[in-house]
């Protein structure tokens, strides 16, 4: 092997960026009807950075009743934002797209330190796909009858929006803009280990003009995710998360006309055949699982490669997550940053000591790892079989598993053996197999030759216990609509 | 002599896999008129009738969704055409089960036929106007395509045992999922004689199935099957909705709530044709075809 060699080709003076360009505030309220607000009960948590465990701030935690005051606020707000001409709200949309632009470095930072992922995505994945997001919305907030729901389609009413923390104000964009643009009000909850930049969100909105109350943030935890999901004021539910939660939300639910739209986990797999460049290909797996930290609910966790060409593959991938720097998320070398939370971390360890323990031969990228903060070295399994927990868990992390077939069909076979259906890559050179072979799988997004591509008029969503319904495009607006 | 004759009865039964079984429970239950006249025993299906239709949609779902649209449509017209021809059996059936006079079931069978039409012309239309290319800001290619979500259990109307049945299961199949009907428990015989259309119609058996009995103790099971991937509750009362629902949870099943419907001869619209497909988008490079730029 010629990894020792390969890597000390590669040697970066440190790069990082400045985090003067972000001034966090020790300690920020709930953003209820306009307002920063403590919780009712007086509670707040911490957020740390986990590339250092530094506490960042001290956030206020929402509890039931900060849920319901929000709700209250909402649905007032409702009544004039529903009622403004469509044009209008455009307006403001595209307002909080400028700002998010001017802002974007200052919440790239922000969101790096937070969230711990590398500087490198949060400045030219996250933040540009913000700002998109609510430019693309804003378009549709005059043209709803053009969208093909019939005319004149109305508003849910008040949506409760729930976020996880992998990418959290792409998240925040995700569920927030459509809502406006469809007429809606909106109460969205954060993730625990990461509020930062929701709040900082609810400044843009100040800095917007938007009118009190048509955006509430509640910092907090499951427990104020479950009281906005069950509030009977609130009539849409958009969450993204892990499938378990997603089925409690599906449970509490029942029976109400609350509509629901859910964006849950994912096994990914990343099929490469014999005739794929492999260059290519092991850049496309390398985005395709170690994207923020593999942290990721469409990540391709399942590489399946056509057996005749796994030595080779599988050596090149080594060879180039040897070459993967580890470290400093704020570095703009960095391509590996810090696992979310300590929570995460054990869940990855956990989950990986199960993959060697039931057999399964594990490979971690030789990379040393920072002595403070929360790590992990892109690792990947071979000699796995469907029945291992490595290929049917979701794992969330920089984790790959590893399997081979034989045939196209055996391919197709094994990637749509998963509870989950939320994304999948082919890799050939062949025009006619990507076609086939997309049309066979039943995920809700295909990547063919690429991986981990993102679009805001692209639509969004899972077949399966990935969840459902569309975010993104002219289909990410019927989640908000009465149609 | 012809007064004298005596007219040979049906034995109903159910529709599983293109085959016509009885329960293998063994049981049936009176079916009556709206009048309280005797009309036939119908099957009365149990869980394991339930799990056998589930298997036959699983087993037919790779082949229908497979076929092309326009043959889709082909089929879904041959079965207009199997109705228009037994269209006085239905008219009979429905005045009975509804207590209708002979012109108000003729109007409702019209209606249902002539809405068996309707989807038939739509099962190539569809996908054009629900899916499309995404002017994505990159050099790629970005289509997305509407799928059928694949086994759907439906829980018919109560009511209205023919045009709303029809009306509820043609959308389900004409995009390619295939069905597991849960009949209207007081009159399920027109459901019962659907099959025997359907099964004269070229559609591959498995496609629709048909049980009829009791509506809670058939849903429960489809509810909570995993290989159920969604749920129309159109016949479910406020209940038994919220419960089906909960059970569907267990495998994020796509449930259709019930919606009152005034009048089934009103324009259906599309959403029970939307409420089963999943939106595939497929991403595939452009690639650029280097740097000499455009012949013109």
């Amino acid at each position: 092997m010629t990894i020792e060699k390969q890597t000390s080709v590669f040697e970066y003076a440190p790069a990082p960026e400045s985090r003067s360009v972000v001034d966090i505030a020790p300690s920020y309220g709930l953003f209820i009807d306009g307002e920063f607000t403590d919780a009712a009960d007086g509670k707040v948590f911490k957020t740390v950075s986990p590339a250092t465990e530094e506490v960042l701030s001290e956030v206020a935690q929402a509890g039931a009743e900060d849920v319901d005051r929000a709700v209250k606020a909402a649905r007032k707000a409702f009544e004039k934002w529903s009622a403004l001409p469509g044009a209008e709200r455009a307006k403001y949309l595209f307002r909080i797209a400028r700002i998010i632009q001017e802002r974007s470095r200052e919440l790239a930072v922000l969101e790096t330190l937070d969230n711990g992922k590398p500087i490198k995505e949060t400045r030219d994945a996250d933040l540009p796909l913000v700002a998109a997001h609510f430019f693309y919305y804003a378009g549709w907030a005059d043209k709803l009858d053009h969208a093909g729901y019939g005319a004149n389609p109305r508003p849910l009413g008040v949506a409760g929006q729930v976020i996880p923390w992998n990418f959290p104000l792409l998240m925040l964009a995700w569920k927030i803009a459509p809502a406006l643009a469809t007429g809606n009000t909106v109460v969205l909850k954060p993730a625990e280990t990461t509020p930062l930049s929701a709040l900082f969100f609810a400044d843009i909105c100040r800095q917007a003009g938007l009118p009190k109350g048509v955006v509430n943030i509640l910092p907090g935890y499951g427990d104020a995710g479950a009281a906005i999901v069950a509030h009977d004021g609130v009539d849409k539910v958009a969450f993204t998360g892990s499938t378990a939660v997603g089925k409690e939300i599906a449970r509490t639910v029942a029976g109400t006309d609350k509509k629901v739209t859910l964006e849950l986990g994912g096994k990914g797999a990343n099929i490469v055949f014999d005739d794929a460049p492999i260059d290519q290909a092991v850049e496309g797996i390398v985005s395709g699982i170690f994207f923020n930290q593999g942290q990721v609910c469409c990540a391709g966790s399942r590489l399946l490669v056509q057996e005749s060409i796994q030595d080779e593959l599988l050596d090149s991938l080594k060879r180039r997550l040897s070459t993967l720097r580890l470290g400093d998320p704020l570095d703009k070398n960095t391509d590996i940053g810090a696992i979310n939370s300590s929570e995460q971390l054990a869940r990855i360890t956990s989950l990986v000591e199960t993959g060697e323990a039931e057999g399964a031969e594990r490979w971690s990228a030789p990379c040393e790892l920072p002595s403070s903060g929360y790590w992990f070295a892109p690792t990947l399994f071979t000699n796995v079989t469907q029945a291992h927990t490595v290929a049917r868990d979701e794992i969330f992390g920089p984790v790959l598993s590893v399997l081979t077939f034989r045939t196209p069909e055996e391919a197709v076979a094994k990637a749509n053996n998963s509870a989950y259906g939320l994304s999948a890559g082919i890799w050939t050179e062949k025009g006619s197999r990507i076609l086939a072979v997309a049309d066979r799988l039943r995920a809700g997004v295909v990547w063919a030759n690429t991986f981990n591509k993102f679009d805001p008029t692209s639509p969004f969503g899972g077949y399966k216990e990935s969840g459902f319904g569309r975010e993104g495009g002219r289909h990410g607006l019927e989640g908000y609509l009465d149609v | 002599m012809s007064d004298a004759r005596l007219s040979v009865f049906k034995t109903y039964k159910l529709y599983v896999g293109g085959k016509f079984p009885r329960s293998e429970s063994g049981r049936v239950y009176e079916v009556t008129s709206r009048k309280g006249e005797w009309l036939a025993n119908a099957p009365q299906s149990s869980r394991k009738d339930a799990r056998d239709a589930v298997v036959a949609a699983r087993k037919a779902f790779g082949g229908w969704a497979g076929k092309t649209a326009y043959l889709r449509g082909q089929i879904l017209y041959r079965v207009a055409e199997m109705l228009e021809g037994r269209r006085e059996q239905f008219v009979r059936e429905v005045a009975d089960a509804e207590g209708l006079s002979k012109p108000k079931a003729a109007a409702q069978v019209d209606a249902a036929i002539d809405r068996w039409v309707w989807y038939a012309g739509w099962t190539d239309k569809i996908a054009q106007i629900t899916g499309g290319a995404n002017p994505v800001a990159g050099p790629y290619f970005n289509l997305s395509s509407p799928e059928p979500t694949g086994v759907v259990t439906v829980v018919a109307p109560q009511d209205s045992s023919f045009l709303g049945l029809v009306s509820v299961i043609a959308p389900v199949i004409a995009t390619g999922n295939t069905a597991v009907v849960v009949a209207s428990e007081a009159a399920p015989l027109p459901a019962l004689s659907l099959g025997e259309v359907l099964a004269t119609s070229d559609l591959p058996g498995g496609v629709v199935n048909i049980l009829s009995g009791r509506t809670a103790e058939i849903a429960a099971p489809l509810a909570a099957h995993q290989d159920v991937n969604a749920l129309d509750l159109c016949g479910a009362d406020e209940v038994l909705a919220k419960d089906l629902e909960v059970a569907a949870a267990d495998n994020l099943k796509r449930v259709l709530r019930p919606q009152p419907v005034d009048d089934w001869t009103a324009d259906p619209g599309t959403h029970r044709l939307t409420a089963f497909l999943e939106t595939k988008t497929v991403w595939h490079p452009t690639g650029s075809l280097g740097a000499s730029g455009s012949a013109y």
